[in-house]
């Protein structure tokens, strides 16, 4: 029987998708359901003194209004509404007490016969508030940062490395050196489907929930904890996911809510949140970084230091993996890593696609780009002679690293050498062109899970996991590599997941438990091309290429759709992509997709994947290694290498606006 | 969203008729702005009066005086893709087709078109102070994120843009918006129709409560060789004008005449300076015109911290989009500048 591992398999749930046939977590046709909205608070911080919510009540067809005030009573400590993602610090609880910590906080839920009654029902109810100071701005708040609290988190997301040789030292010493800093705009997630929860309510302390989420049994968990459920009698499904991203690690708020409204009313609940509410939970955050990095005379790099700033709440503390990454591609001996957290009165940022990574690689690979010029170098060679077969940051070799391979197939195929150095050397009518590259880089994660197989009476496999797909090509590629090991064609093999009552799975999207024997990684390299209007700056992104080296690929298909997805959304993070806080009024202001920017298909133009082959034995038993992220890491940095390349200017705060270069 | 009554009168006496019962009533025709704003909750009217089915004439209908009429029902997109509007106004296609998506301009009217409100962030959240929603209750944009708004003809109390595309083209083409309300019909020229903000930012235009928009005129005069509309925005469709120019005129021995220019995306209203206008009559159609016309325009341009870079941009674009006139054929979809 031919192999289906390494064929271009079409999504096996493709269809479903395309016609609509797929149901996702608020489609649930569910009998009298009562559906939710959620009241967001327009104070930042503060109290709430008074709520009426009589008119609300007197609406006709509003069946309940439930706020801190006459919420049910709940479990009472916090560690029972922890998750398996929660970041060090206080979860936060929903409708638990009359305080009031960022803009955006749900304070009532309104439950009515349909969307729209519930909607109306919101702007019905009156409430006092006391307000207080808040303070939500990055920059004026560096003086507050500290080393974030530890916790399970802590395993994940690991402290700074420690210092190296003698960074000042060689630093002062190098005969070539840059010191800049880069800033970064938080994102928030707008995958297409919006936060939502369908609750079954079974009755005797059953409830069957379909969520937005990426891990069943994380929900479940939570759901049972907080709520004092036995976790048989809770089930969470989620067998198509609207686009996760990291946004459904956690569960969010509405998950708890629709719960709560359905053991309160003994009934169904819905509940979805409205795109502006979708701002007002986990997003990227903003950083800061400062970078200074020296090399010899001949490029190769001396000192390396990497410090950084981000945000999070004042309940819990979210690191985004910033400034490890320079050692983990180009040995150093001497090295200085800092990274501080910023409280600010604003919800906790949460994963982000390649969190962490893409914001720090964009802001090393933009200063790796600084010092090829200062060298007077070609940007490709100075990471040729910067080039490691072992990871300088542990000494441990790379379990596999076809970097080398990647950055001459894409420099092949780009046409890397016509490329002219000189800034603004380059036009074709009225268009300066400019050419970038940069590096990709991030770890290859493996996560334990449990299948169980049966064989049903017709012959057929059946493998049962909890893991959701969220839209990567999981139930495809599980098939695939099922039906090869099983010796069977696809069709016998029926892998079905995204459900807390099959075997375990961790959240998708996160756990690491990288090899031991080895640095395991993922590795890419990226060029591409910008032209930008002579006189108006207008920016666009002609070309790209990206040679990724991923390990054995189980579906081409699959996996070229995630690397070109994820090569839009680095086009996005780097001209595109920001939430607008303003500091007056401690709130993000655009947030609805009109003005929250993302990429449209005027934007996007040629774009090129190539897989590097890689044959990595040691990482695992099927040498595969993820390619969600990867594809996002270096494009940021590349483009902003090419405007540099075209303009000679460098714009070191993301995403670029046009007029920047006026 | 309030509950509401909803009814599709049939002619315009009807519709004034059943405007004037009701102060909460308001007109709907396409709806891509209004339901918007209803569901923000920064509009609550207790009853629709649907006028999207008042006029079933065609979408453009030429008058014998060579005027050419636009429909107000007529949706965005039925008159951008009209051939008589490709021929003889190719200014005012491109413009509406460099503005939102397919999607809206499938419904969005003509008459709704000149209605819609600004995009200021401030204006559409209901939990923030702004003028233009609550008069005297502060405007935030001013000493907040003020990438998008004006930098000419603001006022103490509101610096919002006019967002549309299609008026900054109709703008320049001297088209005249014609009204009618129970008590009869009136013109008004399309400079006076969107007004300034002054200390009234809360007043968009010159429509007033239970007055139809019926028909837009297009005067005869068709700029067909020279013309071009130039939008610039932070992505390359489905993004309102941070600038946008129209431009067009006739060249006679390759001297100016007729000159419109109109800009979208710096003020209240689209905004034309005639006496940048008449400086440019005569003159060769080069840089060097183009440029000391910039200057006119935008001598009393003022930037908040965040556009400033408006004002430099504006200037570029009156020249560029002047040089693309001269050869339409160079504009790119989406009112690109020239590659």
């Amino acid at each position: 029987m031919q192999k289906s591992v390494g064929q271009p398999i079409n999504r096996l749930e493709g269809k479903l998708k395309v016609t609509g046939a797929a149901k996702y977590a608020a489609e649930y046709d569910v009998k009298d359901v009562v559906t939710g909205y959620v009241l967001s608070s327009p104070v930042t911080k503060g109290k709430i003194l008074e709520m009426d919510t009589s008119d609300a009540l007197a609406l006709t067809g509003v069946i309940d209004v439930i706020t801190h005030q006459n919420r049910p009573k709940l479990a009472w400590f916090d560690i029972q509404y922890t998750d398996m993602d929660a970041p060090p610090g206080t979860v936060f609880k929903p409708l638990y007490n009359e305080k009031i910590m960022f803009n955006g906080q749900p304070i009532a839920l309104v439950l009515a016969h349909d969307l729209e009654t519930a909607r109306y029902a919101t702007t019905l109810i009156k409430v006092k508030y006391e307000q207080e100071a808040f303070d939500t701005c990055l920059e004026n708040n560096l003086d507050q940062g500290r080393n974030a609290k530890k916790g399970f988190a802590t395993l994940l997301k690991p402290p700074p490395p420690k210092p190296t040789g003698d960074f000042l030292n060689a630093y002062e010493q190098a005969p070539i050196k840059t010191s800049t800093s880069y800033h970064h705009s938080a994102e928030h997630h707008n995958p297409i489907e919006l936060f939502a929860t369908t609750t079954v309510y079974e009755g005797n302390g059953k409830l069957t929930i379909y969520d937005k989420t990426q891990g069943t049994i994380n929900n479940q968990l939570y759901v049972a904890n907080i709520f004092g459920l036995r976790y048989k009698d809770v089930r969470v499904l989620a067998p198509f996911v609207g686009g996760g991203f990291g946004s459904g690690l956690r569960p969010q708020y509405q998950l708890f809510l629709c719960v709560m409204a359905a053991m309160h009313l003994k009934r169904n609940v819905k509940l979805t949140l409205d795109r502006k509410q979708m701002f007002t939970f986990g997003h990227r955050p903003e950083t800061l970084q400062n970078l200074r990095f020296a090399t010899d005379i001949n490029g190769k790099i001396t000192a390396l230091n990497h410090s950084a700033f981000a945000e999070t709440s004042q309940f819990e503390d979210y690191t985004d993996p910033l400034v490890a990454w320079s050692h983990k591609v180009y040995p150093s001996a001497n090295t200085l890593f800092d990274q501080k957290v910023v409280p600010l009165d604003v919800f906790t940022p949460i994963d982000m696609r390649a969190p962490g990574g893409c914001s720090a690689m964009h802001a090393i690979e933009c200063t790796m780009d600084e010092l090829a010029y200062k060298l007077k170098m070609d940007p490709l060679t100075l990471r040729l002679i910067n080039y490691s077969e072992v990871d300088d940051s542990s000494k441990k070799p790379y379990t596999s690293k076809a970097l080398k391979a990647c950055y001459l197939q894409a420099a092949e195929k780009f046409g890397w050498d016509k490329r002219n150095p000189e800034p603004g050397s380059m036009t074709k009518g009225n268009k300066l062109v400019g050419y970038g590259m940069a590096t990709g880089i991030w770890d290859a994660y493996q996560f334990p899970s449990r299948v169980e197989a049966m064989i049903d009476k017709d012959g057929k496999f059946i493998l049962n996991n909890a893991v959701t797909d969220i839209g990567t090509g999981t139930l495809t590629v599980m098939t695939q590599i099922a039906a090869d090991e099983l010796g069977l064609s696809m069709k016998d093999v029926d892998f079905r997941y995204g459900d807390s009552k099959k075997p375990f799975s961790m959240f998708q999207g996160g756990s690491a438990m990288t090899s031991s024997t080895g640095s395991a990684i993922v590795v890419a390299a990226k060029e591409l091309k910008v032209e930008i209007d002579k006189d108006l700056k207008t920016i666009t992104v002609t070309r790209a290429v990206t040679a990724v080296a991923a390990g054995k690929i189980i579906n081409p298909k699959t996996a070229k759709s995630q690397i070109l997805g994820s090569m839009v959304w680095g086009i996005s993070k780097a001209l595109h992509e920001e939430s607008i806080m303003d500091e007056n009024l401690g709130k993000y202001i655009n947030t609805n997709l009109g003005e929250y920017h993302i990429p449209v298909h005027a934007d996007i133009n040629d774009l090129e994947v190539i897989f590097a082959e890689e044959n990595d034995e040691l990482i695992n038993e099927l040498g595969v290694k993820g390619v969600g992220e990867i594809g996002l890491v270096a494009v940021p940095a590349a483009i902003a290498n090419a405007i540099f390349h075209a303009t000679g200017k460098r714009v070191n705060n993301l995403p670029i606006h046009f007029d920047e270069l006026l | 969203m309030n509950n509401f009554d909803y009814t599709k009168p049939l002619s315009v006496e009807e519709a004034t008729h059943l405007i004037d019962q009701n102060d909460k009533a308001m007109f709907i025709a396409g709806g891509t702005n209004i339901v918007d704003l209803w569901k923000y909750n920064l509009s609550q009217p207790d009853a629709l009066i649907d006028i999207s089915a008042l006029n079933k004439s065609e979408a453009v209908i030429p008058l014998e005086n060579g005027t050419l009429r636009l429909n107000a029902s007529a949706t965005n997109a039925e008159t951008a893709y009209h051939p008589l509007i490709e021929k003889n106004y190719p200014l005012l296609s491109k413009a509406i087709l460099a503005g939102a998506s397919a999607q809206i301009r499938n419904m969005a009217t003509n008459g709704g078109n000149l209605l819609q409100r600004t995009r200021c962030y401030y204006f559409y959240d209901a939990d923030v102070p702004c003028n233009k929603k609550i008069p005297g209750s502060g405007c935030p944009a001013k000493d907040g994120y003020n990438r998008m708004h004006a930098i000419l003809g603001t006022s103490e109390e509101c610096i919002a843009v006019f967002p549309s595309d299609m008026c900054v083209a109709l703008s320049a083409l001297n088209a005249v918006v014609n009204i009618e309300d129970k008590n009869g019909k009136r013109s008004i020229p399309f400079a006076d129709f969107h007004r300034l903000p002054g200390n009234t930012p809360e007043i968009d235009n010159d429509l007033k409560k239970g007055e139809i928009i019926t028909s837009i005129d297009l005067p005869p005069i068709h700029f067909t060789d020279h013309y071009s509309y130039l939008k610039l925005r932070d992505r390359h469709s489905y993004a309102f004008a941070l600038v946008s120019v129209a431009t067009a005129f006739k060249l006679d021995n390759d001297q100016l005449s007729d000159v419109r220019i109109a800009l979208g995306g710096v003020a209240h209203q689209p905004w034309r300076v005639k006496e940048a206008e008449l400086y440019l009559e005569g003159k060769l159609a080069n840089e060097t015109s183009f440029s000391a016309a910039a200057d006119i325009i935008l001598q009393e341009a003022k930037g908040f911290k965040y556009n400033n870079f408006k004002i430099e941009l504006a200037k570029r674009a009156i020249v560029r989009n002047g040089l693309m006139a001269l050869h339409p054929e160079t504009q790119l979809p989406g009112a690109q500048p020239s590659a």
